[in-house]
């Protein structure tokens, strides 16, 4: 229904960013050429690695599952089109690392055949486990970027109610449209994919966020959401990183989420509209997450645009659709100028959380960057409240302690600080830098109690070994006559030697026959 | 003055006698600081800061027999750890206990030429290594600390040391501060 919210609100800091959004709005969404090879990495999204189960030379349809969620933050994986498992191996994948990882390799037959779909149109009678069950089985993740399971989000626990479900359509980040593109084309989807949600948490009502910069896709889905009076569409500022879940959050209900708490402790879930569009194909179409749209943007690309593509496609199939890059160099991002990181492969594939891939002019460079000249700009945009000058300080000193002090934790990583700053310095990189030593530095703590309590226990285990050898000895000494052992002994010892001196003599008699 | 010092006894037993109780009743078992310093050391149980563990080396710490900077395995960062709890000026490491490793390490037997001795287990301060007599043996390379002791025991030397395999979840972001230097470009 078309409603005028009754007041925004603010959350601090941000930045008013270059947009760049025209460029890739110009041709509407179409899907590629279908992939001869498809490269599906195991590990799609945060939380646990699936597990394959197929294996090489396997024939496969489109939609079948090929991987089981193992664990609880995981999901299932599904064949992205019809073909022959030709490798299950390390390949390379967009990672910021660069380094290989465990992937299913499908070779399409050409022939995209459907394994038998089964749609649910009837979810209104489904109970919300059923809905969770279903959206789960689809291996549906967060499409906006961090891809945390959708099933798990969209099960807030029996103590937390749900008031409010949140759409994210803010799209806050430049050069990316895919969602904007979607909300034009297909808003009656989001809108059913919202119903579907809505009935899975139980909430009362949904805002749907929209930057007012994206004035064509408010229409839409304001029209679309026209018919629902517990659907709201609410136009936002245009503000860097409104995109952002807890900013978003801030800005629709004036509700801050506390620190080392989720949304739903609050009564707020918050979803990506592309989400909201899987978890419609998964339940009317039968289709499980196997495609998703995203934007190839930057001025290296020939032709900006959006495109609707298979998980698994190799970046370079979907850089050839758009015209092939301008300079062969070109750095590739996957994700946003401001959030997204470098890919070195253009033979990395397409994942599940892929909402971006940039190819522009690596200007955003810091070669020669300058010290800190404690200006306090990066304080002022930081859109969490941190201190961002003393973070860059904590982590350039490596005191770990401290920058946690200082939350680090609750850093975002949207760049608003790094953009600023006069001197140039990598802020982010430092942060994410401090972010992954901490990790590993847990990871070794555990593995280093682990080794403690092994070598703990080894240590007891060989005093109650010396111990009981002690016992038995004694016992053995109590048991038995000390006269009467010796001679016990004094025989044993006789008998061994006249078996020997027999033997012996039977050789020698046997040596003699011979001869 | 009678009464100021029955007084000052009375209170002296009072306060004698609250003391005395929480003394059993709160007791702690071990020193804590002994577990502390534990807690920070790196569990290799390598001996390489001439003690036989790294429970032992805490022990000497605590003591005053050892210095804070005996332990290779943990490096600068254990030093500098070390030195932040017991409020101590940190050191450069001891060269006579050895050098800083460059990366993690475990160790790996060759099955073909191993002759299932049994020497290396007993040799393994945290039971890494699975086998029995005349039976092949094999280190689990989850529990390996990477402390080298198993190696020189080995008859037939068929223990190598091999760098641990780096996976994308124990993968960090670079250290600005050092592609910096390295290669004039950070980012």
């Amino acid at each position: 229904m078309l409603k005028t919210i009754q007041q925004l609100w603010q959350f601090r800091g941000g930045l008013h960013l270059e947009e760049h959004k025209d460029e890739s709005t110009l041709l509407p969404i179409s899907s590629i050429p279908l992939p001869k090879k498809l490269v599906l990495p195991l590990q799609q999204h945060l939380g646990q690695t699936a597990e394959a189960i197929v294996s090489k030379g396997d024939k496969v349809l489109k939609g079948q599952k090929i991987a089981e969620a193992s664990g609880y933050v995981s999901v299932p994986l599904h064949a992205p089109t019809s073909g022959t498992v030709i490798d299950i191996d390390n390949y390379p994948i967009a990672h910021p690392s660069s380094m290989k990882s465990m992937c299913i390799v499908i070779e399409s037959d050409g022939r995209d055949q459907w394994i038998e779909k089964h749609p649910v149109s009837n979810y209104e009678s489904m109970t919300p486990e059923q809905l969770r069950e279903h959206i789960f089985e689809a291996g549906i993740v967060g499409m906006g970027g961090a891809g945390f399971p959708s099933f798990i989000k969209l099960n807030p626990g029996e103590e937390k109610k749900v008031k409010t479900l949140i759409l994210n359509g803010a799209e806050c980040e430049p050069y990316i449209t895919c969602d904007d593109m979607l909300m034009r084309e297909q808003a009656d989807n989001i809108i059913t994919g919202a119903r579907i949600m809505l009935r899975a948490l139980q909430a009362e009502h949904c805002l749907i966020g929209i930057e007012n910069n994206k004035p064509e896709a408010i229409a839409a889905i304001q029209k679309a959401a026209s018919a629902f009076s517990d659907i709201e569409v609410v136009s936002v500022p245009t503000l860097y990183p409104t995109g952002g879940e807890k900013q978003l959050i801030k800005v629709l209900t004036g509700l801050e989420v506390p620190n080392q708490s989720f949304p739903s402790d609050i009564g707020i879930v918050c979803h990506n509209v592309a989400t909201a569009n899987a978890i419609y194909r998964a339940f009317i179409l039968g289709e499980p997450s196997i495609s998703r749209v995203l934007t190839v943007a930057g001025n290296n690309i020939e032709t900006a645009r959006n495109l609707e593509v298979l998980i698994g496609t190799p970046f370079s199939d979907v850089i050839n659709v758009c015209g092939g890059l301008i300079n062969k160099n070109a750095s590739l991002v996957m994700g946003g100028p401001m959030m997204g990181f470098q890919i070195h492969s253009e033979q990395a594939p397409v994942i599940k959380t892929c909402n971006c891939i940039l190819a522009r002019d690596d200007n955003t460079s810091h070669e020669h960057h300058m010290p800190c000249i404690r200006c306090g700009q990066c304080a002022e945009v930081c859109p969490v409240n941190l201190l961002p000058q003393q973070l860059y300080w904590y982590a350039h000193a490596r005191d770990f302690d401290k920058i946690q002090d200082y939350k680090l934790f609750d850093c975002i990583e949207c760049g608003c600080c790094d953009y600023v700053c006069p001197s140039d310095i990598p802020l982010v990189q430092y942060y994410r830098f401090a972010k992954t030593e901490i990790w590993v530095q847990e990871q070794e703590k555990q593995k280093s109690d682990i080794a403690r309590q092994r070598h703990e226990f080894r240590n007891s285990r060989l005093e109650r070994d010396k111990r009981e050898r002690a016992e038995r000895h004694k016992k053995k000494l109590a048991s038995s006559d000390k006269s009467d052992d010796k001679d016990k002994k004094q025989k044993v010892i006789q008998d061994a030697l006249d078996r020997v001196k027999a033997k012996r003599d039977a050789q020698q008699a046997n040596q003699n026959n011979d001869q | 003055m009678l009464t100021a010092i029955l007084s000052l006894a009375g209170l002296a037993i009072v306060f004698g006698l609250i003391l005395g109780f929480a003394a059993v009743r709160f007791r702690v078992e071990s020193d804590p600081i002994v577990d502390k310093i534990d807690a920070l050391l790196p569990q290799t149980q390598c001996g390489q800061c001439t003690f036989p563990g790294c429970r032992p080396y805490a022990e000497a710490i605590t003591k005053g027999e050892a210095d804070i900077n005996q332990c290779p395995p943990g490096g600068d960062n254990t030093i500098l750890a070390l030195a932040d709890l017991l409020g101590v000026d940190p050191k450069p490491l001891n060269p006579e206990n050895g050098e800083v490793k460059e990366e993690k390490t475990v160790v790996i037997i060759d099955e073909n030429i191993c002759i299932g001795c049994t020497l290396c287990i007993q040799a393994c301060p945290v039971d890494a290594i699975l086998g029995a007599a005349k039976q092949m043996h094999t280190v689990i390379e989850e529990e390996c600390t990477g402390c080298n002791l198993c190696i020189p025991p080995c008859p037939v030397e068929c223990i190598y040391i091999v760098p641990v395999k780096k996976t994308i979840q124990s993968w960090k972001w670079p250290d600005p501060d050092n592609t910096q230097v390295e290669n004039g470009v950070a980012g």
